[in-house]
């Protein structure tokens, strides 16, 4: 029981990467990217957890109590925000792959035509 | 080789869909196994060993004043892990910004509308209501957020976006050409701009100091004020400042996309 | 492990291949979106409020929104 958020973050990272994988429209693959990039943030929030640990805030407990790991979660929290930044370049690619080849179907962008 | 002929090449030369899925669940198979052997040897969850994170959480109330280890861990003691996260992020939007920049076959126009001689009505009265009423108060949850950062969850990431979207909310209650106006991109991208280069000045304010680049100089406060974790409050603006202005310039190159670059009436791009 | 973060993990495991599912990019965006508020719930249940609210505003707002964005491009290329 306790081995199951690392292998629901398996679970997730291999769904999102079957959608890639089968994927028939650039967006749909971009979003399944950010499905695989998710899985991480699971898998690195669990490493860092303690059983019935608090968040690692202070304000209002004594500084002494167990709390849970807290460089996990700032790697976790700049992740999640520049991973979206990166999604949107790679939503711009398909943009512009539609405007220069017409098609958004993966398996119609041949690289050396044209 | 003629055009007729290279289509079908390429089709039967190509993988099938149905051979693609069934490669990809043998591997996939082989991939879960080798992943889940790797994830069985780690420590059960929830019975967390790492000293690094132990430390810091009993040592980091004391020595930098801030009650969140979290933004205290991104802004100070790993600072500079966070100053590349930054740069990724800019690097990102300075690469979504190159691709979609207006072309030469494009120029700007009002917004069309599909049927003929229709033109694109502004929101409703009750969406305009709501979203103005609703930028005032989501503006000011940005800033609090930011500038809590050291005492609560929160800091300068999440501030950040949550102005973008207060942004965002000016552009779903009026007419966007209207927005253009109040949100010029120049100083979009001087916001931007200045948020990456004031997260590094202030390090390097550091070094003129006399103390390591990024370390916390400003004479730090009683833990639960506001302004009480020095530098890290700064280096959260900063990091707040260049969100907002990415995410924002992000959110106007595709609005332009849509709405206000069109092809020029005759002439086809390659 | 408490109930909650069991249940929350089973919600995301259920939710990932939802999105995949989708093949419509339109309806996509928006399950990505309840998937981002789903993740959020989960982080909070890992005893991380602040990755939660970053989950909840990138993941249910943000994302959403550039994908509507650039779906909006894409459909109206033939112009």
């Amino acid at each position: 029981m306790s081995f199951l958020p690392f292998a629901i973050a398996i679970w997730i990272f291999l769904v999102g990467l079957y959608g890639v994988v089968t994927s028939h429209h650039l967006v749909h693959l971009v979003i399944c990217l950010s499905v695989v990039q998710s899985s991480t943030y699971l898998l690195l929030l669990g490493i860092g957890y303690r059983t019935n640990g608090a968040a690692s805030i202070f304000v209002d407990i004594p500084p002494n109590t167990k709390a849970v790991d807290p460089v996990v979660k700032a790697l976790t929290l700049t992740d999640v925000v520049v991973g979206a930044a990166v999604t949107a370049l790679l939503l711009a690619l398909a943009v512009q792959a539609q405007k220069r080849f017409g098609t958004l179907d993966p398996d119609e962008l041949d690289p050396l035509r044209d | 080789m003629s055009p007729g002929e290279g289509p079908a090449r390429r089709r039967d030369s190509e993988i099938s869909l149905a051979t693609r899925r069934r490669l990809f669940l043998v591997s996939g198979a082989v991939l879960a196994a080798l992943m889940t052997w790797a994830l069985a040897g780690m420590p059960a969850f929830g019975d967390y060993h790492g000293i690094y994170g132990l430390l810091l959480n009993r040592v980091a109330v004391p020595q930098e004043h801030a009650t969140n280890v979290i933004t205290a861990v991104n802004f100070d003691y790993r600072g500079f892990d966070t100053l590349g996260e930054e740069f990724i992020l800019f690097a990102a939007v300075l690469g979504l910004a190159l691709i979609l920049r207006e072309r030469r076959d494009e120029e700007e126009g009002p917004p069309d509308d599909d049927a003929v001689g229709r033109q694109v009505s502004g929101a409703s009265v009750a969406v305009r209501l709501i979203t103005v009423a609703l930028v005032g108060p989501t503006v000011l949850l940005a800033g609090y957020i930011i500038a809590h950062g050291a005492i609560t969850p929160g800091g300068g990431f999440q501030g950040g976006v949550i102005a973008a979207t207060a942004l965002l909310f000016v552009y779903l209650g009026g007419e966007y050409l209207a927005l253009r106006r109040i949100r010029p991109l120049p100083l979009v991208e001087i916001t931007k701009a200045t948020g990456a280069a004031g997260f590094v000045l202030i390090g390097i304010a550091g070094l003129i100091w006399g103390v390591a680049f990024l370390d916390n100089w400003l004479p730090k406060g009683t833990p639960g004020d506001v302004f009480s974790a020095g530098t890290m409050q700064l280096l959260s603006v900063a990091v707040g400042f260049e969100i907002t202005g990415g995410f924002v310039l992000i959110l106007s190159e595709f609005l332009d996309q849509t709405i206000v670059l069109r092809r020029r009436r005759g002439v086809r791009s390659g | 492990m408490t109930v909650l973060q069991i249940v929350a993990l089973a919600l995301v495991a259920v939710g990932a291949p939802a999105v995949v599912a989708a093949r419509d990019p339109l309806r996509q965006a928006f399950v990505a979106s309840f998937y981002g508020l789903l993740l959020g719930v989960l982080f909070f249940a890992f005893a991380a409020p602040d990755v939660a609210l970053s989950s909840i505003v990138i993941g249910s707002v943000a994302l959403p929104t550039i994908i509507l964005l650039a779906l909006a491009k894409i459909g109206d290329k033939d112009s």
